[in-house]
């Protein structure tokens, strides 16, 4: 609120004063349409198979996306490659109602040579865009459906040692077209102080490579305490160490969902176990502006990019140069000239009659 | 031996674990001005380790850089170089004259392959690789850093595992066909159905009941090594190195080394016995 309205509210709390017009309502107003226009929202989930992105994408929402899915084995994925699956679900809660699409991409990282794939989810991603852009400069604009990719979480291996070589060669490839969320996977794999030390690294490793991550904004300075409090724990909590579970286990007398190891039982909503509440909250708290950041920020460089390209359906390889193009015509007329000069000195020798001349 | 993962499966930690003393440095990763290597590296470090009188010279071959970069096509070419390179070694020297008495052994005995938990199946890198070196070594797949999975999960992700080895045809220590008799027999058939054992390894202690133990800790409590209920570690050491190592060593003298020899000496009409005292081309 800013400073002009918190001087009205105090002077004309009472809606009979004189001077209270009323426009003070409009947030609830706006709040009553978008209730009943509902949300959208669509997720992308990036990993190597086996990270536990199904599990948690499951977790985070409490449904079930996968009902019947089936696991392909090392031999089937030999042939396969990144396909784009996006599976959409109406969940509602307290009669707001949320569309939510969640787009897998099995298959990324499988391949013995992973050269190739990512250029499939680049193209799914330019091809929202483009179809949002067909659409929003249609005539009939009343009903655009919004399928771009309003943010993308990136999975990557508690195993390793940080970021691996394909990690930093995709998110590059994409920090420019969506918001990337860096999650780590699995994180029960690791001690705490383990997980300080991957924090760290892939921290340093993604300023290393100037990857552009999605940077949760900083609260504004008349949210309260509690909320800027919240803010700042999420910002240094990045990347996010999670653990998904949908299965409850009994644990010091309550259930919770977590999953049940000789030594101990892993909390999924336990703070202190791992980040999955945080991921929640930055989700949840930060949707509205994920999508501000998609409108304005991707959205716009690719409309931009496109337009100034002028209509042309596919990009050309390299914007040429007429200077290369005289170039490289004047080094076409060069070579036919010098084909020119081979032949007529190959007749040249025929005439002397030197017999056989090889075939050049 | 020799362990080909990908970084960060725990190699180092497990090989230190299993012989009790720091015969793998471990990696942080790549350095900040390091590289990664454009191919698979081969680091060889030995070490002589002693237990009650005897003496072991152990050598561990690191493979750093396997898998980790985006093509990993051909990736075990060097591995299957090197490996090739001993048995070379061994065969020159004893195809010599006048031979060493005791011929140095630097082939590999034995290659712990270790798989990533995750849960689902083998990768592709894991079935070619294995496809092409279970004829010239023993592979021993070993399911790294196991404490990622439950102990339903971890049931479920063996006997994928088995059942995607098999249908590949790839034939992991203790291979079926080399079986002596039926103690033998009996004894590995017992081993296979438990492979690939899942482990995790630690150098740290910490009080569990009153005793020190190896193990991991986290917030929700201690992963023991040596505690059966927890992971296979055990299992793994007694069967690597208290009842095996010898076999392992015979196995790949008899007939990895057998193989390579008949193959080298069937082409190019074989191989010419050197004197020592002839190693100079100029000579010839």
């Amino acid at each position: 609120m800013s400073q002009a309205e918190k001087m009205k509210q105090g002077q004309f709390t009472n809606p009979e004063t004189p001077g209270y017009v009323g426009f003070a309502n409009l947030p609830n107003q706006v709040h009553r349409k978008s209730v009943k226009k509902g949300f959208e929202f669509t997720l992308m989930v990036v990993g190597e198979s086996g990270l536990g992105k199904s599990t948690l994408i499951n977790s985070l929402f409490l449904t079930d996306l996968y009902p019947e899915r089936v696991i392909p084995g090392a031999a089937e994925k030999i042939e396969r490659t990144v396909q784009i699956e996006a599976s959409t679900v109406e969940i509602e809660e307290r009669g707001v109602k949320l569309r939510l699409t969640v787009v897998d991409t099995p298959g990324y990282g499988d391949a013995i040579n992973s050269q190739d794939c990512f250029s499939t989810i680049i193209s799914y991603i330019d091809d929202q865009f483009e179809r949002y852009l067909h659409d929003e400069s249609g005539l009939n604009r009343r009903h655009i459906v919004d399928n771009r990719v309003h943010c993308c979480f990136y999975f990557i291996s508690p195993l390793g040692h940080g970021l691996k070589p394909l990690d930093v060669q995709f998110m590059k490839a994409i920090h420019n077209k969506v918001n990337v969320v860096p999650v780590i996977a699995k994180a029960d794999t690791l001690t705490l102080r383990e997980r300080e030390r991957l924090k760290r690294r892939i921290l340093d490793e993604i300023d290393e490579h100037g990857i552009k991550i999605y940077h949760l904004p900083d609260a504004e300075s008349d949210e309260d305490e509690d909320f800027k409090e919240q803010t700042r724990i999420l910002k240094t909590s990045i990347p996010f160490a999670v653990v998904g579970s949908n299965q409850q286990i009994e644990a010091k007398g309550k259930k919770v969902r977590g999953r049940l190891y000789p030594w101990g039982v892993v909390e999924v909503e336990n703070p202190e176990h791992n980040d999955f509440l945080k991921l929640r909250t930055m989700l949840i708290t930060h949707m509205q502006d994920l999508q501000e950041v998609t409108q304005d920020l991707h959205y716009e460089n690719f409309r931009s990019e496109r337009l100034k390209r002028g209509g042309r359906k596919a990009p050309e390889p390299e914007e040429m140069d007429k200077d290369m193009i005289l170039q490289e015509k004047e080094a076409e007329l060069r070579r036919m000239q010098e084909m020119i000069a081979k032949m007529q000195a190959q007749m040249q020798k025929h005439g002397d009659g030197e017999g056989d001349s090889p075939h050049v | 031996m020799s362990k080909p993962c990908h970084s960060g499966l725990g190699k180092s930690t497990l090989v230190n674990t299993l012989f009790k003393s720091q015969v793998s440095r471990k990696s942080t990763g790549w350095a900040r001005d390091e590289k990664i290597p454009k191919t698979v590296e081969i680091k060889s470090v030995s070490h002589v380790i002693e237990e009650g009188g005897v003496k072991m010279k152990l050598t561990v071959v690191d493979t750093p850089g396997f898998g980790d970069l985006i093509n990993n096509d051909n990736c075990w070419d060097p591995i299957s170089k090197f490996i090739n390179e001993q048995y070379e070694k061994f065969l020159k020297e004893e195809v010599n004259i006048t031979r060493k008495k005791r011929i140095p052994d630097t082939r590999v005995h034995c290659c712990l392959y270790f798989i990533s938990p995750t849960g689902h199946s083998l990768r592709q890198l894991d079935i070619e690789f294995m496809k092409r070196l279970s004829h010239s070594v023993n592979i021993i797949p070993v399911i790294a850093k196991a404490d990622t999975m439950t102990i339903e999960e971890r049931q479920d992700f063996k006997q994928r595992v088995r059942k995607e080895l098999e249908m590949s045809g790839i034939e992991f220590y203790p291979q079926k066909e080399f079986d002596e008799d039926m103690e033998d027999k009996s004894d590995n058939d017992k081993i296979r159905e438990a492979m690939p054992f899942a482990v995790v390894g630690s150098d740290k202690e910490y009080q569990v009941n009153g005793k020190r133990v190896l193990g991991r800790k986290t917030a929700w409590g201690i992963v023991e090594v040596e505690n059966p209920n927890h992971c296979e570690f055990a299992q793994l050491r007694d069967f690597l190195i208290r009842s095996h190592l010898q076999d392992l060593k015979e196995v790949t003298h008899n007939i990895h080394y057998e193989t390579y020899r008949a193959k080298r000496l069937n082409e190019n009409g074989g191989l010419h016995p050197i004197s020592s005292s002839d190693t100079q081309e100029s000579n010839l």
